[in-house]
């Protein structure tokens, strides 16, 4: 369902017309949308706007960890098209024991180190990611540092112990 | 020539986190070559796995990550005012535009501050300031790469000139942390008209001395024109931003398609070539310089007269005098410094041009004094994975000047 704020942009529109049962809500504060996507509908969704919409431009993906609220994550896409000279949010919720989502490296190729990195500070899984490894913390850390109860000074130094 | 693609090479990803790979057995000259992540040319911290097949790169994979000081996660425990000494560390060439897009990004989110005139100016000022810093540096360090040391010398003496302006506004030469939530850090320095009028009348025609220096010299031009080259189709899908698609024709520019801080009163152009190889990237760079050096000509002769902070006493701290003076103005600093002030809660995507392409700070507050999750949309990022596409399938010798081109800084990469 679309909310009224977002009923007069027309990528909202566009993709209400096209995916009605795959957006669960959204908002339109100071200036900038954003459309909830269900999970498991990214993928098409990400196409269709890249292909219909002239969305050509990944800015980034990130993610934002709710802790300990459930679900937890929320994975952010930042989209831009040069074309329309807009910018779009789409968001998707991902439950912590799922932790999984669809890759997006299909549709642009940018998203892979971004999916890397959330992957890397988040620990969310991204499926058919081609090559989905740590890309910023060394290859044998554990944990995922940018996660709401993971210590800033990290799990195995203290200040206590110098 | 070979198409780029992911990582479909013929070394996997698992072999390229080992320092020796074996070569494969399909054919006996091909071997591996680790440049960096102390070589000279990477300007910073950044290895690159290089497969190669006689002088030829077959496959190159960016290894980053070492310079990774977790600066989105300490964000998350200082107060809003706080986090803008951090956002100066991330990109250390460009420090004042990551000071604006986070000052620009907070003040979205608090939605009722206005930023004087004087104040939106001088950001514009600094901003294109650093823009001068960076490409400086750049094409300094990108022509010694190439062999041509003495744009080196010019290019750092008129660098070193922004660097004292710098300080002079604001204490210190590099991390400046000038441009605060609420308006600047301190009030322009008496005089500094005078001095920013004497640096920026010499200065385009510092930029022709270049200019001259580098294209009236044939190894410059042979080992640029032609070398490079990605289809930018392949470059925005890849995310490449900034000088580096304008190089290829793309006439964006966030300045203008999205005016932030009252760009739209100036009058400059957005710089572009058709080529998209390595000199084009240098011509728009140096494009650019010039049209940094107009606007600060504008800046510097229209410049608004009155306060260079907004009128906010809950978020801007209060003057020295009327702190000792005024009951409201003493409370208003003691809340301020020991808690910080509170954001409204919400989410903003704010994106300004960095001279490396669009960094965009994405923030989101939960209402309270800290920010709850800062990502930061960094240019070099964005850029650097493209790297394989320009190196795949091209001389070995050519890929320290496609490297160079790109104008990534590693702090950037890695936050």
């Amino acid at each position: 369902m679309l909310p009224d704020q977002l009923k007069e942009d027309s990528v909202a529109a566009a993709l209400e017309a096209r995916f009605p049962d795959a957006i669960t809500g959204g908002h339109a504060e100071r200036g900038e949308q954003t459309l909830f996507i269900l999970p498991a509908r990214i993928v098409e969704v990400c196409r269709f706007l890249k292909d219909e919409q002239a969305f050509l431009r990944l800015s980034g993906i990130t993610a934002v960890d709710w802790h300990p609220a459930d679900p937890r994550f929320e994975v952010v896409y930042l989209l831009h098209s040069l074309d329309r000279n807009k910018r779009f949010r789409l968001k998707c919720w991902v439950a912590e024991s799922e932790c999984e989502i669809d890759s997006v490296t299909g549709v642009w190729r940018s998203a892979n180190w971004y999916e890397r990195e959330v992957f890397d500070m988040f620990g969310v899984t991204f499926r058919g990611h081609p090559d989905l490894r740590r890309i910023l913390m060394p290859s044998d850390w554990e944990g995922h540092p940018l996660r709401k109860d993971f210590p800033v000074h990290g799990y195995k130094y203290s200040y206590q112990d110098e | 020539m070979l198409e780029s693609t992911l990582h479909t090479g013929t070394i996997s990803a698992a072999d390229a986190e080992q320092t020796v790979v074996a070569p494969p057995e399909t054919s006996s000259r091909r071997m591996t070559l680790n440049m960096g992540p102390q070589h000279p040319s990477t300007h910073g911290v950044l290895r690159v796995v290089l497969e190669l097949d006689g002088e030829t790169i077959v496959t190159a994979i960016p290894d980053i990550g070492f310079l990774h000081t977790g600066i989105e996660k300490e964000c998350e425990v200082k107060t809003w005012q706080q986090v803008v000494t951090l956002t100066d560390r991330v990109d250390y060439l460009a420090n004042l535009s990551n000071n604006l897009v986070y000052a620009l990004a907070v003040e979205k989110l608090i939605g009722d501050i206005e930023i004087p005139p004087r104040a939106q100016w001088m950001r514009v000022m600094m901003a294109e300031f650093s823009r001068l810093n960076s490409h400086l540096v750049w094409l300094g360090t990108h022509a010694l790469d190439i062999g041509a040391m003495s744009v080196f010398f010019y290019c750092f003496r008129e660098r070193e000139d922004i660097l004292r302006i710098l300080e002079m506004f604001s204490g210190q030469r590099m991390m400046t942390s000038y441009i605060r939530i609420g308006g600047l850090a301190l009030e322009p320095p008496r005089g500094w008209q005078h001095v920013v009028g004497k640096f920026i009348r010499a200065f385009p025609s510092k930029v022709d001395e270049y200019e001259e220096l580098l294209d009236t010299n044939p190894i410059w031009t042979r080992r640029t024109q032609g070398v490079g080259i990605a289809p930018l189709e392949n470059l925005l899908d890849l995310g490449v931003t900034g000088p580096m698609i304008r190089a290829a024709g793309v006439k964006w520019d966030i300045r203008k398609a999205e005016p932030y801080s009252s760009y739209d009163k100036f009058d400059f152009e957005i710089c572009t070539r058709t080529e998209n190889d390595v000199f084009a990237r240098y011509r728009v760079r140096l494009g650019e310089m010039r049209q940094s050096a107009r606007i600060i000509t504008q800046a510097l002769e229209g410049m608004p007269e009155g306060a260079w902070q907004a009128d906010a006493p809950k978020i801007v701290l209060p003057e020295r005098e009327k702190m000792k003076t005024q009951m409201e103005a003493l409370i208003y600093h003691f809340k301020i410094v020991t808690e910080g002030f509170r954001v409204p809660a919400g989410e903003v995507y704010q994106a300004v041009e960095s001279p490396r392409g669009e960094i965009g700070y994405y923030v989101v507050s939960d209402g309270t004094s800290k920010p709850y999750r800062v990502f930061m949309r960094t240019p070099s990022f964005g850029n650097l994975q493209a790297l394989p596409a320009l190196l795949e399938g091209r001389l070995l010798a050519d890929s320290i000047a496609a490297l160079g081109s790109m104008d990534f800084v590693l702090g950037d990469v890695d936050r």
